[in-house]
């Protein structure tokens, strides 16, 4: 926890009756910070939201915006303004009431409020369209209409309850950009919360990864991409190929024991805390390499190399994706060219894209009891 | 193949067509039934003179009807007594429907199915006792024989319906919306005028007319308590048709079908399937 935080959150504990969501959970967020909560649905990602917003009443802990408790205000009293996911335009009001509605609450007089809604429709887009009914505009309007309603009070803080779900695919990746660059020009903190992990690292300064209720891991994006915490983490940032193997850990360096499908490599520490033992091993398909079968040798250093035969190929765009059996794993690893089903191929991972954790689930920092072993987590990471 | 595939559409056409004639009796029935007593109060209405064993009245004309609305005759007076209880009953049971029904669709309240049954216990129980023993009542504290003593006895048959409309309205307006209204400044209660009710009036409405046409046509309860210084449009009904005299009650009965139907095309206008479908929910 930062001293100059401009929202910040200590020990906050939620849930809707005897569920508890989170528990004594701790968040900083700077001034002008556009935060992505991440996680899948159920990790209580939005229930923290919405805590942050003052729909939801925490049972224990502390909301404060610039040093002020917010805790226990009413939602309009917070100077924050949440953009729903169901967008929750007022459907008997027009656009340019719609945005307008919070400036008419503050008392501004009626010039005034056509002046900033008319300025808003041209930022956003939607000028000429402010006397239509929100249900004759398309998806992207309305999610701009209802963006154009939150910045019109000039709230302090933006929530953005996954705003972009609701959208085309194509026009998702445009109101991305919209959005953050919006919101950099507008200098106002943002808290996005969103399951897609592309989404939040398109648009965030800093993820915040969520699972069961805990954060699991927080940082830039480079940060969480290529440094995950645990292998929660990795998994849901896409490293979902997953083997257990065996070393040790001594002098600034990883040994990697020979196993069946797999010499001895020698990879460099590089910062991971690591003890002796059984190694969770991940990595992603695109960081790994595929070769043809050759000699094996015998140490190999920064870098990993495992033996196995291709199960089947696809081609989803931009390279081949095989299924690549490793001894009883499954692994996905991709390749410009297309390997042949039931050809023997080496399957090497450099160092530095091969995420290594203890396997012993007892040391695991970010295990928490009330979690289910790994095997859900990796459900629950491809769900997204 | 092209004559093959033209003529076994005739067939099936000529098929659709036989199998009119006993739909058209059917409908022809259901329609004499339905219509059929309205057709005979139509024609008392504009009867002067009309006994067996005619089939048809002797003579028409509207001498009745200057009658009924003459200065002296009392169904104006009962008409105006009438719509005035209706609007009172209106005015109090949506003044209690509105909060009642805003906490049964937004709160989550402990035995919410018992507090919607509990509204229909008015109607649970034969009217006839109820409104006996409410008129013993009413008379020991000087409410009977009074607007408000009527008034009284109609909100409460009519608040079940007050009720579980406003209800069904209030729940049919997502939540999220009043959220989205105190999300950028506006208190609970701006929020509600704002947002919530707009969007709730057609529910409302429906509600009111209701209760309205439920009051109008009240008569057992009008007659314990209300009778017979508080003269309403159903009394003026059964004095009529007790004493003989069909045309005035057929006027009267007249009088009282014209809300029924405007009723029914407010309902289809205004009340949509969302709202209708969480009625009692």
């Amino acid at each position: 926890m930062r001293e100059d935080d401009f929202l910040s959150i200590t020990d906050l504990s939620a849930g809707y009756g005897a569920t508890r969501v989170f528990d004594a959970l701790n968040l900083g967020i700077g001034r002008g910070e556009f935060v992505a909560l991440l996680g899948s649905s159920g990790c209580g990602k939005t229930t923290l939201l919405r805590s942050i917003a003052g729909f939801v009443q925490p049972s224990a802990g502390r909301i404060t915006v610039a040093g002020r408790d917010v805790t226990a205000l009413p939602p309009d009293r917070r100077g924050m303004a949440l953009v729903f996911q169901s967008y929750a335009l007022w459907p008997h009001m027009t656009v340019a009431q719609n945005i307008g509605y919070g400036l008419k609450l503050k008392g501004l007089p009626r010039a005034e409020i056509a002046r900033r809604v008319g300025e808003l429709e041209d930022l956003l887009g939607l000028a000429g369209l402010g006397q239509r009914k929100p249900l004759a505009l398309s998806g992207g309007q309305r999610q701009r209409v209802a963006l154009g309603r939150a910045l019109a009070i000039d709230p302090q803080i933006l929530l953005l309850d996954e705003p972009l779900s609701n959208l085309d695919a194509r026009i998702r990746l445009k109101v991305r950009h919209d959005i953050t660059a919006l919101q950099k020009r507008l200098g106002i903190t943002a808290v996005h919360v969103t399951h897609d992990r592309e989404e939040a690292m398109v648009m965030a300064d800093r993820i915040v990864i969520m699972n069961a209720g805990r954060i699991a891991q927080q940082g830039t994006p480079q940060e969480v991409y290529n440094r995950p915490a645990s292998p929660f983490v990795a998994a849901f940032m896409g490293a979902e190929n997953m083997l257990e193997l065996s070393g040790s850990v001594g002098a600034g360096q990883v040994m990697i024991d020979a196993g069946p499908d797999n010499c001895r490599a020698v990879l460099s520490l590089d910062g991971r805390t690591l003890t002796n033992g059984a190694f969770e091993v991940r990595f992603r398909a695109e960081a790994a390499e595929l070769l043809d079968d050759g000699p094996r040798g015998e140490t190999l250093t920064d870098a990993l190399e495992l033996a196995g035969h291709v199960e089947a190929a696809s081609y989803p765009g931009g390279a081949w994706r095989h299924s690549v059996r490793v001894g009883q794993s499954e692994l996905l690893v991709d390749a410009p060219r297309p390997f042949e089903r039931g050809a023997a191929v080496r399957v090497r991972i450099p160092a530095e894209k091969l995420f290594l954790f203890n396997a012993d689930v007892a040391s695991r920092p970010q295990t928490n009891s009330l979690h289910v072993g790994h095997k859900a987590h990796v459900l629950e990471a491809s769900e997204t | 193949m092209s004559i093959l595939s033209t003529s076994a559409p005739r067939l099936s056409g000529i098929g659709l067509d036989l199998w009119w004639i006993p739909r058209a009796a059917v409908l022809g029935l259901l329609a004499f039934v339905i219509f059929g007593p309205l057709a005979n109060l139509a024609l008392w209405a504009v009867a002067e003179r009309w006994y067996f064993p005619h089939a048809l009245p002797l003579d028409y004309g509207f001498s009745y009807w200057a009658r009924v609305f003459s200065p002296r005759g009392n169904a104006m007076e009962s008409l105006a007594n009438s719509v005035f209880v209706a609007m009172l009953t209106v005015i109090v049971a949506t003044a209690l429907a509105i909060p009642a029904g805003y906490a049964l669709a937004r709160l989550k309240l402990p035995f919410r199915a018992v507090i919607l049954l509990a509204f229909l216990i008015p109607q649970a129980f034969p009217n006839l006792p109820v409104y006996v023993n409410v008129a013993r009542l009413f008379y020991q504290i000087g409410l009977n024989g009074t607007i408000a003593g009527v008034v009284l006895v109609h909100v409460t048959h009519g608040l079940v319906y007050a009720v579980w409309i406003t209800t069904a309205a209030f729940a049919a307006v997502d939540e999220e919306l009043e959220q989205a209204a105190r999300s950028v400044g506006a208190s609970a209660l701006r929020a509600f005028r704002d947002v919530t009710l707009p969007l709730a009036a057609p529910g409302l409405l429906a509600s009111a007319i209701f209760v309205f046409l439920e009051s109008l046509d009240e008569f057992t309860g009008s007659y314990f308590v209300g009778a017979p210084d508080v003269n309403l449009l159903p009394l003026l009904l059964y004095t009529s048709s007790a004493g003989g005299n069909y045309q005035v009650a057929s006027i009267t009965a007249l009088l009282l079908l014209i809300p029924s139907i405007a009723f029914m095309l407010v309902v289809e206008r205004f009340l949509k399937s969302d709202v209708l479908s969480k009625v009692g929910h």
